[in-house]
């Protein structure tokens, strides 16, 4: 293995250029090393106007997904060993407006996910001295999947509607609603449903499918979103031919 | 500039600062709470914690047990009465989180269940598997979205406290989207902003602990207290410095030197038996478990890899079907971080900073000396963990600690009138302070980067598990020299827009008082106890040092110390023992 | 104050960037060449319930109307372009059929019916109901 690398990283420095534009950096390879080391050398050694988000780097706080050869990533989880001989290129996710490099404003996410509700919604709140909502491991594991989403956004660039339709709320959004509304302890399927089952919720999704492929946590937001379209036209069914027995 | 008046405000989003807002938005929903945090809430490092956390739930289990497991934990350095506030308020905290949804792992009964920790006579850890702080972390920002009186300013780095007459009023912070400075006044603010790992090169932390809070109650006057005792968790992966959890030792897991010995044994931590007994061997506290690791490498036992000795974690023997249901993240950090699957092969390890044991000097409502201003998590110390903490109660400090410095912060409030118009001409120096000696900064020879790795090797060099005084002494005169060289920065990143090289600037800077206040209070403390380790007086003292270190900043002297003493109600200090 | 070459840029208000979506963005990635190609595949079954149709009408219009559709299905063009549709179909009913497990999940004792069986049933009453319609329309020639 040659003992250094080509990373092509996509610059983007509003009081400069009005549009992006790609620069080179060679980087020390280390067998160990994943592509944000590399990142990191960059900044360090070569050029520190390299701007990008990382934090954890071990996988759970979701800041430092990017797009490396076309594909989202998280670049605490990539080895560059997996992507030789080169040359590499990092560039930042797609769907969202870049504020400067590598980095994203996320607020459409945050807006998106506040109108679900994503917090137990309960009629009547139990008191901490009542005790703990029993709920056995099966219930725990009705939901737990899509529990473990690091709200990484790689999801959301994957998806090619979110970028075509910018109303679309996303598949994180709606694996977090789902979370919720399979947990035992929540009452607020109803409440969810105005702001899922309309055409800025489920029903732009056309199960392109590549969310789930591209998530690192096995979320599975695909999954949840056809889940969802088979209750809602369900419940739609039924408030048609039963409108009796709504609640 | 903007000017933004609100009555409370918490720098920091992670799991303290939101607990801290939630109390004020639940108890108070007409006082307005500003959170400015320098990242998206959900990447705070709460979110990192594996393990669980601690509280008292079993019948067969006590407040007072898990009093003396924190207090004789923390070598007697606790301050008892805020133990025990700590302990009697823990259950009640923990089931406030479930119902908010935290997915605590169950019995089949449905009730939630515990598992053994490291230094705790009984069973009293909750656990969410073990990505408990990453669940406690999202349950909290989710629930925080409830509450309209919490406004969110993500991205803003905080660079300065506003103090006027004694009183704090406010902080500058800059918009790191924009580079504007902006000010922000309120009648109370509440600092929740972590730890300060990254001072040494090998750590479990994230980039983001910087030691931010630290550095800013520091330069108000406000005393770190108690900085030289860092925690080195035993069983961190060598070159990345991940966290392997201590639930791999609760659930059963060995530490073997190189000649496949349980080596504990050897120092005072009990007899090695197949299961795991409480406050024995391998569930022995860190700060004992990290110093046998080095002196079995002085005695030559450690195992040689490319990237340091290492001993081996083993829970080979606990089998697939427990790793997979217990501790799965650990699989899957093993398999993705150190290409080995810890199901057939034993997990290379090495002792790694892991907590700051001290912080803003606060009492046990969370309010420092300086009116106005509160501290809540790892940044404050109260303290409840003394000289070394225990694995599981700093998930737990941060609810308790959290949800009373909000309390405190907002009575406070309610009492106050508006903070007073002239805190702006302090905001407007700060203001000017930022843009002469970092924005508009041209010349100079030194890089942060280079910098900043000097500074952790003469952390990791003089102010280890072991230390003495030439060491640290060295260690002090170096930080001193980077102290004037920090001035001689030649920045490559000069613009507005998400400046990240102008943030490990300021972060460096934090990071550099922090260091002070760690090395300062170690020369002073003559002793050893818990975490910090005088081969030069290798005894514990507690006719001279049964007190905290309060480490006050002297304008380029380093670090001022003085001392209070210890709150001792129920427990005498004793001896601490494990294993027997 | 920063390096502002850019005259488009406004200090403290740096604009964002949104990049214009390439017309051909589907050809990008394996997973997208995929879907669209699901997606596409669609009107070939509309086609083939019309076809379907066709010959029912034709049916009740008597037998030299069938006849007549029956010649025309036969020839050799129409046989070709008739077996591109019956893969199209194909393709669309074994990408669909697929994703079924995504939708349905049922749980059985405590834990989740395996992806596999899910599908394993859904193919097996795809092949039941041909092999019954096989077995009504070719089984009583």
């Amino acid at each position: 293995m040659s003992d250094s690398v080509t990373i092509e990283v996509r610059r983007y420095r509003p009081e400069q250029e009005s549009e992006p534009c790609w620069e080179s950096f060679e980087v020390p390879f280390r067998r160990e090393w994943m592509v944000l080391d590399a990142l990191n050398y960059i900044k360090d050694h070569l050029d520190g106007t390299l701007s990008y988000r990382w934090s954890c780097r071990m996988g759970v706080c979701g800041s430092c997904g990017m797009l490396v050869n076309g594909e989202p990533l998280l670049t605490c989880a990539t080895y560059l060993e997996g992507l030789m001989p080169g040359p590499i290129r990092v560039e930042p996710l797609n769907g969202f407006p870049v504020v400067r490099d590598l980095i994203g404003d996320l607020g459409d996410f945050l807006e998106k996910l506040e109108r679900v509700k994503p917090w137990i919604v309960r009629e009547e709140e139990r008191d901490v001295s009542e005790g703990e909502y029993l709920q056995t491991p099966e219930q725990l594991a009705a939901y737990k999947s899509y529990a473990m989403c690091i709200n990484c956004m790689l999801c959301y660039s994957a998806c090619p509607i979110y970028e075509l339709e910018p109303h679309f709320i996303g598949p994180a959004v709606i694996a977090l609603a789902q979370r919720y509304n399979f947990d035992s302890r929540d009452e607020g399927v109803e409440e969810r449903m105005d702001v899922i089952s309309q055409q800025d919720g489920i029903w732009s999704c056309t199960f392109v499918g590549e969310c789930s492929t591209v998530c690192p946590k096995n979320v599975d937001p695909a999954g949840a979103i056809q889940r969802y379209k088979v209750r809602a036209t369900a419940d739609f069914m039924k408030s048609m031919v039963m409108p009796w027995a709504k609640r | 500039m903007d000017t933004s008046a609100y009555d409370i405000l918490v720098v920091g989003g992670g799991g303290a600062g939101l607990r801290a807002a939630i109390a004020v938005a639940e108890a108070h929903p007409q006082l307005r709470v500003a959170v400015l945090s320098k990242v998206y809430p959900m990447r705070s490092h709460t979110v990192s914690a594996e393990g669980g956390a601690a509280a008292v739930i079993k019948s067969v289990d006590s407040l007072e047990a898990h009093a003396y497991d924190t207090i004789s934990g923390g070598d007697w350095l606790c301050d008892q009465d805020a133990v025990e506030a700590f302990v009697d308020e823990a259950p009640a905290e923990m089931l406030r989180l479930e119902h908010w949804g935290c997915p605590w792992s169950r019995e089949p009964d449905g009730h939630v269940a515990v598992r053994p920790f490291g230094g705790m006579k009984n069973q009293r850890t909750w656990f969410a598997a073990d990505k408990t702080g990453f669940h406690l972390l999202h349950a909290l920002f989710q629930t925080s979205l409830k509450y309209e009186s919490i406004v969110r300013y993500d991205e803003w780095f905080v660079t300065k406290l506003l103090v006027d007459d004694g009183v704090c009023g406010g902080v500058v912070a800059i918009e790191l989207g924009t580079g504007k400075v902006a000010h922000f006044l309120a009648k109370a603010v509440i600092l929740a902003t972590g730890g300060a790992g990254k001072i040494y090169p090998f750590t479990t932390n994230a980039a983001i602990k910087t030691g931010d809070g630290m550095s800013l109650a520091y330069h108000a006057g406000v005393a770190l207290k108690d900085m030289e005792f860092v925690q080195y968790h035993p069983t961190g992966l060598p070159f990345t410095g991940i966290l392997i959890t201590e639930a791999a030792r609760a659930e059963g897991g060995w530490l073997l030197n190189k000649d496949g010995y349980r080596y504990l044994q050897d120092y005072d931590l009990g007899e090695p038996t197949p299961e795991p007994v409480l406050r024995s061997m391998e569930l022995g506290p860190r700060d004992r478990l990290s110093q046998a690791f080095v002196k079995e490498r002085e005695q030559g036992r450690t195992i040689e890899t490319e990237h340091g000795d290492v001993v081996y974690l083993d829970i080979r023997h606990l089998g697939k079907k427990k790793i997979d249901a217990k501790i799965p993240f650990v699989r899957e950090l093993c398999l993705k971080y150190q290409s080995l699957d810890p199901v057939e092969r034993m997990i290379p390890v090495r002792p790694v900073v892991h907590y700051m044991m001290g912080g803003v000097h606060t009492d046990l409502a969370g309010a420092t000396p300086l009116p106005g201003l509160y501290a809540a998590g790892e940044v404050a110390c109260v303290s409840i963990n003394g000289a070394n903490r225990l694995g599981s109660n700093s998930l737990t400090e941060l609810l308790v600690f959290g949800a009373r410095a909000g309390a405190a912060a907002a009575e406070y409030a309610l009492e106050r009138g508006n903070p007073p118009a002239k805190l702006r001409a302090g905001a407007r120096d700060e203001e000017r302070r930022l843009r002469r000696k970092f924005l508009e900064k041209t010349d100079g020879n030194e890089r942060v980067a280079d910098l900043r790795t000097e500074m952790q090797a003469t952390m990791e060099a003089g102010a280890g598990i072991y230390r003495d005084r030439a060491g640290l002494e060295a260690t002090a005169e170096k930080l001193g020299e980077l102290q004037d060289r920090i001035g001689d920065i030649a920045p490559d990143d000069r613009s507005l827009t998400f400046n990240t090289e102008l943030i490990s600037w300021l972060e460096l800077c934090c990071m550099l008082d922090v260091a002070e206040s760690v090395i300062g209070s170690g020369l002073a403390r003559r002793e050893s106890r818990g975490a910090h380790q005088r081969t030069d007086h290798p005894q514990r003292d507690d006719e001279s040092y049964l007190a905290h270190s309060l480490a006050y900043r002297s304008n380029g002297n380093g670090a001022r110390i003085e001392y209070l003493p210890v709150t001792v109600t129920r427990w005498p200090p004793g001896e601490r023992v494990y294993g027997r | 104050m920063g390096q502002a070459l850019n005259p488009d840029h406004t200090p403290y208000h740096p604009k964002w960037y949104r990049r214009r979506i390439p017309i051909f963005w589907w050809l990008s990635k394996r997973g997208y060449v995929k879907f669209i190609t699901r997606e596409l595949t669609s009107p070939f079954v509309v086609y083939a319930v019309l076809l379907l149709l066709v010959q029912v009408g034709a049916l009740a219009r008597g037998q030299p109307a069938y006849q007549r559709v029956e010649d025309w299905l036969g020839r050799g063009p129409v046989v070709a372009w008739h077996a591109f549709v019956l893969a199209a179909l194909v393709f669309h009913s074994v990408t669909w059929l697929n994703l079924a497990p995504s939708a349905l999940v049922l749980r059985l004792r405590g834990a989740r019916v395996p992806d596999g069986v899910i599908r394993a049933a859904h193919f097996g009453a795809w092949a039941a109901c041909s092999a019954m319609l096989g077995w009504l329309l070719l089984g009583r020639v």
